[in-house]
């Protein structure tokens, strides 16, 4: 018994590792989606964010300033996003895919002179799993919360701090007001654009972030195209949490372990038997778990549970 | 100080110029992007232009990048045409090659007079049924087919990747995931150096034209798009109208993932597209939905595309230089659809009191 609890101990530890740069892409676009705007361009802030952390971390040999860099990244290309779409009011589908395929090219251009290179210690040692003592002990969730990088657990704090924000702030729930109904929102008095554009950025810097993950962190090199699609199963699993930043970190930590059951599954059979379920099958599950949850919420028609009403929407004070 | 009021319609000539300006602006802004790299714009677009169109075998590489995404994006415009925003011609166009693909490998026998057609039908199946997932979902739940078609294009793609390792995978390639070549008769045949797929997607082009512009089912589609709630009142069969127009939105799509991976590959991989999917929404979008702007724009993009191969042969410059080119115009032709719409006028120092 304690040995299967050891291993699901570290089972855990492994899928918050590997949920972390999901988790932060996840929390920008709940941001971002809560006012309203839906970002496809995840993917591509998160390959700005990763590539330039990375040079970032290789010239400075500072972890926070990479952070920082990376969160910047991310967070230029959700303004052009926003200039866009915001006061432009073009489309935000077009647009959000436009955000992908630039940002895709600037990491491979810049990528070209990153590959090969590692980082300096003063990084990697800095981002390393550290332990704290006694909490570590607790069970099943000690190791995952307190045997951990510290950018793992600075995602964790986010979420939690976000969950706060929109939902026991009064900011938060103006922001919130801007994502279901605009007109209304600018009726009484909210600043529309601004917390628009506040959000979209802010989302940004955190897809940004979390692209940084993976090229500081877990690889921890320059890979091209090193996000693999990680933004797009962000942009579900958004959905998948029904926009609540807490459940995001189940959301993001369940993509986790189905990676960790992924690698395993290739070698071992279930239950002892030779029946192996394809990797590539198992990849389709958040994909179809998102269109699940997206006609169950629908289904349901509970209200906490629903997409903002106004998402996609250009808001337009004359036009309303 | 300022407000910003809607202006009338554009006409056609100023929107024109518009668009003229638009894309003059952004390889203005391009340029300034590439010399800030270090590079020569100059030098860059006169590479492009060269890479795409001055050689046979390039123009021929252009070609075959435009056949696709004119078919493509022909099927995203009827989707939007109904205001169905159907990003899932990526999805779409796997599902159509993999429809493609089972009928060259079930019927391998066949000659390719029966073989061809009969690829092109699954295919349009398949990729049509794929679409229809999310008009059902819509209609039913109300379900954002926004996101279920974004969702769907994954799925497909996985599903091919898992054919490549799995079931489908060539036993002759020690090991190596690929799945086996086409026999000869489901490989499209040339038409002046090109694959006969140009001939397709003209004939497409004027059909879809006809459809949207001159049909019955057209006008349904455009005022189902206006609004469900006329639609009905005109006493239209919107679930009909809905079904049809996904079918022949996705089999489209279906059709184009049928001739890359016939003529092109001749075979399945789930390389076949490389975004190709994902472009095409772009396209359609910047074409106005109009099938003739189809033409041009998906020309323009296979240029650049095909270009940005060509930097990195002959400057030795990543062809992903060609990414942020395609980004930066896009920026900047979207920003200026807003200056198509709207004005932006100064306010008047007494209507700003009674404001």
């Amino acid at each position: 018994m304690s040995q299967f609890i050891t291993s699901l101990e570290l089972f855990l530890q492994l899928s918050a590792q590997m949920g972390t740069h999901v988790l932060f892409a996840i929390l920008g676009g709940i941001l971002c989606e809560k006012v309203g705007n839906l970002n496809l361009g995840v993917e591509g802030m998160m390959l700005m964010g990763a590539s330039v952390g990375f040079a970032t971390g290789l010239s400075t040999g500072n972890p926070l300033v990479s952070v920082l860099a990376a969160g910047i990244a991310g967070a230029v290309g959700a303004l052009i996003y926003g200039v866009i779409t915001v006061t432009f009011r073009g489309n935000q589908v077009v647009t959000g895919l436009a955000l992908t395929t630039f940002g895709t090219g600037v990491s491979g251009f810049l990528g070209q002179s990153l590959s090969g290179q590692a980082l300096p210690e003063t990084i990697t040692n800095f981002f390393a799993a550290y332990t704290v003592p006694v909490l570590v002990d607790i069970p099943i969730v000690g190791r995952m919360l307190f045997e951990q990088s510290a950018y793992v657990q600075a995602a964790l704090i986010c979420a939690v701090v976000l969950y706060i924000y929109l939902n026991k702030t009064y900011i938060g729930l103006q922001a919130r007001a801007i994502g279901e109904n605009p007109a209304a929102a600018d009726a009484s008095g909210i600043n529309v654009t601004a917390y628009k554009y506040l959000h979209i950025v802010a989302g940004g810097f955190l897809c940004g972030v979390g692209g940084a993950y993976l090229s500081l962190v877990f690889v921890p090199r320059w890979q091209d195209n090193i996000t693999a699609g990680a933004g797009w199963i962000a942009v579900a699993l958004v959905i998948f949490s029904t926009w609540n930043p807490l459940k995001a970190i189940l959301a993001a930590y369940l993509f986790g372990i189905l990676r960790g059951v992924g690698f395993k599954m290739q070698n071992v059979g279930i239950g002892g038997t030779d029946f192996k379920i394809p990797t590539q099958l198992l990849d389709m599950l958040p994909y179809l778990a998102t269109i699940l949850v997206l006609v169950f919420m629908t289904l349901r028609k509970k209200k906490e549970n629903q997409s903002p009403a106004a998402l996609g929407n250009a808001y337009f004070r004359e036009e309303r | 100080m300022f407000k910003i009021v809607r202006k009338a319609d554009a006409s056609p000539a100023q929107e024109r110029v518009m668009r003229g300006a638009a894309v003059v602006a952004a390889l203005a802004a391009s340029a300034l992007v590439l010399a800030l790299l270090g590079f020569h714009p100059i030098e860059v677009y006169a590479k492009i232009v060269e890479g795409s169109l001055l050689s046979g075998h390039r123009l021929v590489s252009t070609f075959n990048k435009t056949i696709p995404l004119v078919v493509l994006s022909l099927g995203v415009a009827i989707a939007f045409k109904m205001k169905f925003w159907n990003i899932g011609a990526e999805g779409q166009f796997y599902m159509g090659a993999f429809g493609a693909s089972l009928a060259a490998f079930s019927f391998y026998w066949l000659p390719a007079i029966a073989m061809i057609p009969l690829m092109m039908v699954s295919a349009f199946v398949f990729g049509g049924l794929l679409a229809l997932i999310p008009a059902v979902l819509k209609s039913k739940f109300s379900t954002s087919e926004t996101l279920v078609t974004l969702m769907l294009n994954y799925i497909a793609i996985k599903w091919i990747t898992y054919l490549q390792y799995g079931p489908w995978k060539d036993p002759q390639a020690i090991g190596f995931p690929k799945i086996p070549k086409f026999p000869d008769a489901a490989v499209l045949p040339e038409l002046f150096g090109v694959h006969i797929g140009w001939v397709f997607a003209l004939v497409l082009t004027v059909l879809v034209w006809v459809l949207l512009s001159r049909s019955k089912l057209g006008y349904e589609i455009a005022v189902l798009g206006e609004s469900e709630t006329t639609a009905r009142y005109a006493g239209m069969n919107v679930t009909r109208i809905t079904i049809v127009a996904i079918l022949l939105s996705g089999g489209l799509c279906g059709l184009a993932g049928m001739m890359q991976a016939s003529a092109i590959e001749k075979s399945l991989s789930d390389q076949l597209s490389g975004g190709l999917g994902f472009t095409a929404v772009i396209t359609t979008w910047l074409a106005k939905l109009s099938p003739p702007a189809i033409i041009l724009v998906s020309f323009l993009f296979a240029m650049l595309l095909q270009g940005g191969v060509y930097l990195q042969s002959a400057l030795q410059i990543s062809s992903t230089v060609a990414d942020i080119l395609q980004g930066v115009i896009l920026f900047f032709v979207l920003g200026s659809e807003f200056f198509l719409r709207y004005k932006i006028v100064r306010r008047k120092g007494g209507e700003e009191a009674k404001a």
